[in-house]
């Protein structure tokens, strides 16, 4: 009898336990469903650009145009992994599924394309594509040699010197040096459909308008000026990366106050770089405000070749006369980050440079005395081009001016010259020994470091002095060369992150740059947007996020 | 009359070869140029000067004006530079964006500077007039960037009745015209303030004018009905106004570059504005070509209807 009363307890436990299991079961399930149904709608983004980026290829509009364009309709050989926003994102396989350095010549890398890949017209993505949008980058004598493309990648593909095929799905590229940075190059560049150019009767501006790229989002609709309509390509080679959203639609709004109304009045969800003063009402609102440290430096590149910014003691005591919190705080909302470096401090590149930049007016001063200089009668007297707006400028008028009083603080009297952003450009390139800026102490642009050919090579390389580069100072230092090109010759990351770190610690205790700030790359989001993540890149997942109907 | 209008068209070729004329020289002196707007900023000067020869920008000025002026002559206005889509292309679009707004805001404006202009004259020295001019002063006065702004403020984000920008839904669900109506009321009130103010002033000095006349005093003295006589005064004050409604018509078709780029309406000043950022020559100069031959023609419109208004003008 009481045997069988056990067994009873013994079933009804059972079924009981099964009930229970069943039903968590079935929670889960309901839960999940109810995730999914929620996943879709219609994502809305006010960009800052005033048009749609190119969309027949490599985007122009900057990194804006990468952003929304880039690499949504297309994939590079390598891509950047957005998904995440704690650490720097990292280069894992895109189109090609592994790359290595050949054993016998460490210029020849070769890269195994990812099988099975089709573009948006259908056709097969093979190591022929590769190499016909290669030569439509750099084969002056192809017939899809596209100058304007070629101009837009020529700063980020530096080291690629030829490309052959060595099989339907393998492809070898040869480098100009050895040089390890070339997946920091490849990321840059997208593969488009050579069948859908000979549709369009090879005309590069009319694939803008029916572009096949391999990318995660397909172009469904182009308005010049007023719209991009981007919708899931379903049959996507990483069914991870299915996007979330149903649609995607990118507006051209350069006034930062309309895209704030726009976001107010929610005919967008999500607008990029909103006003700072904006930014407590916004969250007050119930608003998302994303910030992040990325890449990014808003700094004054001096001339090193002629007083006073030659002598190191006057740009040390300059650093020390800037008050970043001030800025970061008072004026911007918070929206910055102070910059003692080149990069910021929990960056991999930062290393431990014995000058820290905090604001010390007393120390600043003090240098100044040293380079001979008492802050009454005899006072450092310089000026600075800056721009009234720009790519990634910020503020740059009161932001300057911040700057002016803080230097004029302690001895130093910097008259701004304005400008407008594209003269600014112009004169950039030009760099600070030419001619026309033979009278200027230095320029306001601000920068991305978002890779060591962008953060480097580019700047303090003795060869990228213009018109080959950007080292507009110049900086001429043999130590800074040799570390550089040791660093592009290291091909284990972490040593080649060490040696970079050695490079900065010399920049910052050098300083060819007046440090300034990091942008903390403000977007504002609609409470509906769900799911998204601000990576420290000037670039993002547009997979992730979806809107909440 | 035909003589008239032939002479009248053959004037208008040498002022639109000095308007073009004018604007090459002005792009061409200002600091900037388009490859380095298309190009990153850290592209190297070597690959914008290939870029330069490649598209013919490292020639002498007059050889490149000549180029652009014998394609012109032949209709062809060329490609963007930053976008590569012919001028013709986006001209078309953004002048027809530009037009339906400059009617709306024409309509708006004129119709309440003839109304409020005539009624302040009618009513000279009373409550009536002292309103309707301080209305007109307020119109010209203020800054119509400023009126967007506070209209979007208002209307979009407070009460959230109309959309702040873009001249369709920014969403998936269907646009019309519907849609673009709802769009075009901020833009349109912004916009037609400065000739609702304009018309205003001149209506009421042109109907003041001519209450003092003689013949008006003559109708009265005749007992002619004061409908009759409001008739016989708005005729003849109406050829100024015309004329300024023309004029203004003209400006509002050359589309205002700050309420248009406030609104994010893809018209001919937001066209113009972003061909300026970009030193885009090509758009710059067939716009402003275009929109000063609009001009012209509008001017010579208004003059015919004038005549046909005021026998004296056609007399002469």
């Amino acid at each position: 009898m009481a045997g069988m009363l056990n067994r009873c307890e013994a079933v009804t436990h059972e079924v009981l336990v099964g009930l229970f299991v069943g039903l968590l079961v079935l929670i889960l399930c309901w839960t999940a469903a109810m995730g999914a149904t929620e996943r879709g709608g219609t994502l809305r983004i006010g960009m800052t650009a005033a048009d749609i980026p190119y969309t027949g290829g490599q985007p122009d509009q900057g990194f804006e145009g990468f952003r929304f364009i880039g690499y949504q309709l297309y994939d590079p050989l390598v891509r950047w992994d957005l998904s995440q926003g704690e650490q720097l994102p990292a280069i894992v396989p895109g189109l090609s599924e592994s790359w290595e350095v050949s054993k016998d010549d460490n210029t020849k890398w070769i890269f195994h394309l990812r099988r099975g890949v089709k573009f948006h017209d259908g056709t097969d993505f093979n190591a022929d594509a590769v190499l016909w949008n290669w030569d439509a980058l750099k084969n002056k004598d192809a017939p899809q040699y596209d100058p304007t493309q070629a101009g837009l990648i020529s700063a980020r593909a530096t080291v690629i010197k030829s490309w052959r095929k060595l099989d339907e799905y393998t492809v070898e590229f040869t480098t100009t040096r050895p040089s390890s940075f070339v997946p920091y190059q490849l990321v840059y560049v997208f593969y488009v459909s050579p069948t859908q150019w000979e549709k369009v009767r090879r005309d590069w501006r009319a694939l803008a308008n029916s572009p096949a790229g391999t990318g995660p989002f397909k172009l469904t609709r182009l308005v010049p000026r007023e719209r991009a309509e981007l919708e899931p390509n379903r049959d996507y080679w990483d069914k991870k990366r299915v996007p979330m959203a149903d649609k995607v639609v990118l507006l051209p709004m350069p006034e930062a106050t309309t895209r704030l109304a726009a976001l107010r009045s929610g005919q967008v969800d999500w607008i990029e770089v909103p006003p700072p003063d904006a930014i407590p009402g916004l969250r007050q609102a119930g608003f998302q405000v994303m910030l992040r440290p990325y890449p990014h430096n808003w700094t004054y590149t001096l001339a090193l070749a002629r007083p006073p910014w030659d002598n190191k003691l006057v740009r040390q005591a300059a650093n020390y006369a800037i008050d970043r919190e001030g800025i970061c705080k008072s004026l911007l909302n918070g929206t910055c980050l102070p910059a003692i470096g080149e990069v910021y401090p929990s960056h991999p590149w930062f290393g431990n440079p014995k000058q820290r930049y905090e604001h010390n007016p007393a120390k600043a001063k003090e240098l100044l005395q040293q380079a001979g200089y008492d802050g009454k009668g005899k006072r450092v007297k310089a000026s600075m081009l800056i721009s009234t707006s720009g790519s990634g400028q910020m503020l740059p008028l009161p932001m300057n001016e911040f700057v002016q009083e803080n230097l004029r603080e302690v001895g130093i009297d910097l008259e701004l010259v304005t400008i407008e952003w594209n003269a600014l450009t112009q004169r950039g390139r030009q760099g600070l020994q030419h001619p026309d800026n033979a009278q200027l102490g230095g320029m306001n642009i601000s920068y991305n470091f978002q890779e060591p050919q962008s953060a480097f090579v580019r700047f303090f390389h003795s060869t990228s002095v213009p018109p080959v580069g950007a080292n507009r100072m110049p900086y001429l230092n043999p130590e800074m060369d040799r570390l550089i090109e040791a660093a592009e010759s290291e091909f284990d990351l972490d040593k080649q992150n060490q040696i970079l770190a050695k490079a900065h610690e010399i920049i910052v205790d050098d300083a060819p740059w007046v440090f300034i700030v990091h942008d903390l790359n403000p977007r504002a989001l609609s409470p509906k947007v769900k799911g998204f993540v601000q990576p420290q890149s000037w670039f993002v997942d547009l997979t992730l996020p979806w809107v909440e109907k | 009359m035909w003589g008239y209008i032939v002479r009248r068209l053959l004037l208008g070729i040498p002022t639109l070869l000095g308007v073009t004329l004018i604007v090459f020289s002005l792009m061409h002196l200002a600091p900037g140029d388009p490859i380095s707007a298309m190009l990153p900023p850290d592209a190297p000067q070597e690959v914008v000067q290939m870029i330069r020869q490649q598209m013919g920008f490292d020639r002498p000025l007059p050889v490149q004006y000549w180029l652009w002026l014998t394609r012109v002559v032949q209709g062809d206005l060329g490609r963007s530079i930053a976008t590569r889509r012919p001028v013709i292309q986006d001209i078309r679009s953004a002048l027809g964006n530009t037009f339906i707004l400059a009617l709306a805001a024409a309509c708006l404006g004129f119709t309440l500077g003839g109304t409020l202009g005539s009624l302040a004259a009618f009513s000279r020295g009373r409550w009536a007039d002292k309103m309707f001019s301080a209305a007109a002063i307020t119109g010209v006065s203020l800054p119509h960037y400023w009126v967007a702004i506070l209209l979007i403020i208002i209307f979009s984000v407070e009460l959230n009745w109309l959309p702040a920008m873009g001249m369709q839904s920014t969403g998936s669900e269907s646009s019309g015209w519907g849609e673009v109506a709802r769009h075009m009321i901020l833009p349109t009130i912004a916009l037609a303030l400065i000739p609702m103010g304009v018309i205003t002033r001149m209506a009421r000095a042109s109907v003041l004018e001519i209450l003092s006349q003689e013949f008006v005093m003559t109708l009265r003295a005749k007992g002619l009905w004061s409908r009759t006589i409001t008739r016989h005064v708005v005729k003849n004050a109406a050829p100024p106004v015309l004329t300024l409604m023309g004029l203004q018509f003209g400006y509002l078709l050359g589309g205002s570059v700050l309420v248009e780029t406030v609104f994010s309406w893809p018209g001919s000043g937001y066209l113009l504005n972003l061909a300026i950022f970009q030193r885009d020559f090509p758009v710059l100069q067939g716009t402003i070509l275009v929109l000063a031959s609009f001009f012209v023609m509008l001017n010579l419109l208004v003059d015919i209807v004038q005549s046909f208004v005021d026998p004296r003008i056609r007399r002469t």
